[in-house]
């Protein structure tokens, strides 16, 4: 079984999901972030390959995938400094990047390099279904990562249900009509379409991220589905200038509001 | 055979490399927009619309004195006299009226000369429809005529402050809108780039070039067919639709000009057809200009509308296929091309199309053959970098 399986296995709700941009705030920092992470009490990581054109993505998320591959991040060091995390943890992480640098860096290459660093899982949001499919399911499968798709409130029930007999890890709910970080609070219209996504019992756990970033609306999204994903919030926090020990603890504590897990 | 298969490719380039959030909406283009444009009703509003609004057809003009000093014969197709003054609304036109007929409420645009914008604008005033237009803040400092233009139709003016903020970040940031409001909102693509159908739609609608093309040089000629057809490429709609009708006739060549900037391995360059690697990029697999890392780099060209790190997928897929011939021109000769245009046929030419006009001087043909230059725009959006150079080239010898 693997790390993703596990975990929904054992934890059916409120899992925590954290987004950072690797190589935000500073180049060598990923190591730092997924430590402070998994201490703080957080129950799966993602990862992101910063990109210079990402589509899905707001200012906040844009502006730290700027300032990451302006301070060198690359694939070649990023793997790097998550095989080096990977030493020292077991919690999940989740590769999330946009499809064109994983075709340069060669994608059954990508896809095998992930699993030896030991990424458990991947998100590569403009990789078509179709595409998928067709040429590199076997590949993924072959190197044994999970992957999870995205659905949104438009998506037709027919795709939902096909989304998630694709989606192996979770099926990552898209909150609203909307780029990352670009709204906030939960309205009733979001909550019908949580209602209705939970109505389908799909076999994958959901996560809901977009629009996620307090302690209410991670709340709010746990009631609907099996955890949440926050990005926007978090790198705003990791922007402050606070140590990144510090910053993360005090913001997962924030969004938890619980003691954090001694073991 | 060229053409697009179904799911959107030429050969091993196209697709729709889309975020989920796009999905229904592109997808809904994909099952609809050939069945739509069938239909008599749309294809005679379309028609119509060209004819009595656009100004069509427009003519073909044998360029008498440019073919004696090139010592061949060559054809100028004036999308320049085009409402608006370039190729662009053949396509927003037709995309308009789709989206009507979609039902939907609200456009959004990306342009980099602004050419695409005043078309998407001019349209939306015509139809009643509210427009915002979304154009790099580098650009909209150098294309000040054309933004007061657009605000004039009534169109909103939104500049892209992300990336490097020309025409890759406005594209960037109309995608994003077009995320934002998946319901009620038509993207108007003006280039032939994007997720399919866009390439496929965008060269369908730009197609009335090369159909008028073929019987207006038959009457000039008494063939349909040029020796050669050369048009300008960044995204690539003025070349898709000068190109259309004449793709899967091997005898005629097809020339796609490229923006070589400052030279092509100056390092400010848009020749991606030399420079681009294959990838992704606005939701399709084709040639663009990046880092080995993946990373999209940002080009350079003199013209604002051939500054795109990309290619449209049926133009990466003609010239690997070695189906067109790409030649890259610089700034300095396309500004020349523009200032010998003018003198010599009292046209003065968009400097995207001044491209295509000095590709005469490096390609080979005969004094017998026919050639036609798509004279894609005119050049009054460019009077102040032509100024600009006046003394570089007005006084040079012709």
């Amino acid at each position: 079984m693997s790390r993703l399986q596990s975990l929904f296995e054992r934890k059916k709700q409120d899992a925590l999901n954290v987004y950072f941009t690797a190589g935000y705030p500073a180049l060598d920092d990923t190591g730092k972030i997924i430590r402070a992470l998994d201490n703080a009490g957080v129950d799966l990581i993602e990862v992101g390959m910063p990109y210079s054109d990402p589509l899905a993505d707001g200012p906040t998320i844009q502006e730290s995938g700027q300032q990451a591959i302006q301070n060198g991040m690359t694939l070649p060091l990023l793997f790097e400094q998550i095989a080096e995390a990977r030493e020292h943890t077991d919690i999940p992480l989740v590769l999330m990047g946009y499809f064109n640098p994983v075709m340069q860096y060669g994608e059954q290459r990508f896809f095998d390099r992930c699993a030896a660093a030991g990424i458990d899982g991947l998100i590569l949001p403009d990789l078509p279904v179709y595409e998928y499919e067709n040429f590199y399911r076997e590949g993924i499968e072959k190197a044994g990562l999970d992957i999870s798709f995205l659905i949104t409130p438009q998506t037709s029930d027919e795709r939902i249900r096909q989304i998630d007999a694709l989606s192996t890890g979770f099926v990552y709910m898209v909150s609203n009509s909307a780029i990352t970080g670009a709204k906030s609070g939960i309205s009733e219209e979001q909550i019908a379409y949580f209602e209705r996504i939970r109505s389908m019992q799909l076999e994958s756990p959901r996560l809901i991220g977009f629009g996620i970033s307090s302690h209410e609306t991670f709340q709010t999204a746990c009631q609907y589905a099996n955890g949440a994903i926050i990005g926007s919030a978090y790198i705003r926090a990791l922007g402050e200038g606070q140590p990144v020990e510090e910053a993360t603890h005090q913001f997962v504590q924030q969004i938890l509001k619980t003691p954090i897990p001694q073991d | 055979m060229i053409a697009v298969d179904e799911r959107g490719y030429y050969g091993e380039f196209g697709g729709a490399y889309i975020p989920e959030m796009l999905y229904p909406n592109v997808e809904e283009l994909r099952q609809r927009y050939l069945e739509i444009m069938q239909e008599d009703i749309f294809q005679k509003q379309f028609h119509r619309l060209l004819r009595d609004y656009v100004g069509r057809p427009s003519p073909l003009y044998l360029a008498e004195r440019l073919s004696e000093h090139y010592n061949t014969n060559i054809y100028l197709k004036r999308e320049d006299l085009n409402h608006t003054g370039a190729h662009k609304i053949n396509n927003t036109i037709g995309q308009i009226l789709l989206a009507k007929r979609l039902g939907k409420k609200r456009i959004i645009a990306e342009t980099g000369a602004g050419q695409h914008g005043v078309a998407t604008a001019t349209v939306c005033a015509l139809m009643g429809m509210p427009c915002v237009v979304y154009m790099g803040a580098v650009d909209i400092k150098r294309q000040a005529p054309n933004v007061s233009r657009m605000r004039m139709l009534g169109a909103e003016v939104r500049p892209a402050e992300s990336g490097s903020r020309t025409l890759k970040d406005a594209t960037n940031e109309a995608i994003r809108d077009w995320i934002n409001n998946p319901v009620d909102t038509h993207y108007i693509i003006g280039s032939a780039v994007g997720p399919h159908p866009y390439p496929d739609m965008v060269a369908r609608f730009q197609s009335v070039i090369s159909e008028e093309m073929k019987w207006q040089l038959e009457e000039h000629t008494g063939s349909t067919k040029p020796n050669a057809v050369i048009a300008c490429v960044g995204g690539g709609s003025n070349a898709a639709g000068a190109y259309f009708h004449y793709l899967n006739e091997p005898d005629v060549r097809l020339i796609a000009v490229e923006a070589a900037g400052k030279g092509v391995h100056s390092g400010e360059s848009a020749a991606t057809s030399v420079l681009g690697t294959k990838g992704i990029i606005h939701g399709s697999r084709t040639l663009l200009m990046q880092t080995k890392d993946g990373q999209i780099v940002e080009p350079y060209s003199l013209s604002a509308g051939l500054d795109y790190p990309g290619i449209g997928p049926m133009h990466a897929h003609l010239i690997a296929s070695g189906r067109a011939e790409a030649i890259s021109i610089t700034d300095e000769d396309a500004l020349k091309a523009a200032y010998f245009l003018s003198k010599k046929e009292g046209i003065i030419p968009a400097l995207e199309t001044s491209h295509a006009f000095a590709a005469l001087d490096v390609m080979e043909y005969n004094s017998s053959d026919v050639i036609v230059i798509c004279l894609s725009g005119r050049g009054d959006k460019d009077l102040e970098t032509f100024i600009n150079h006046f003394d570089d080239y007005q006084n040079g010898d012709l």
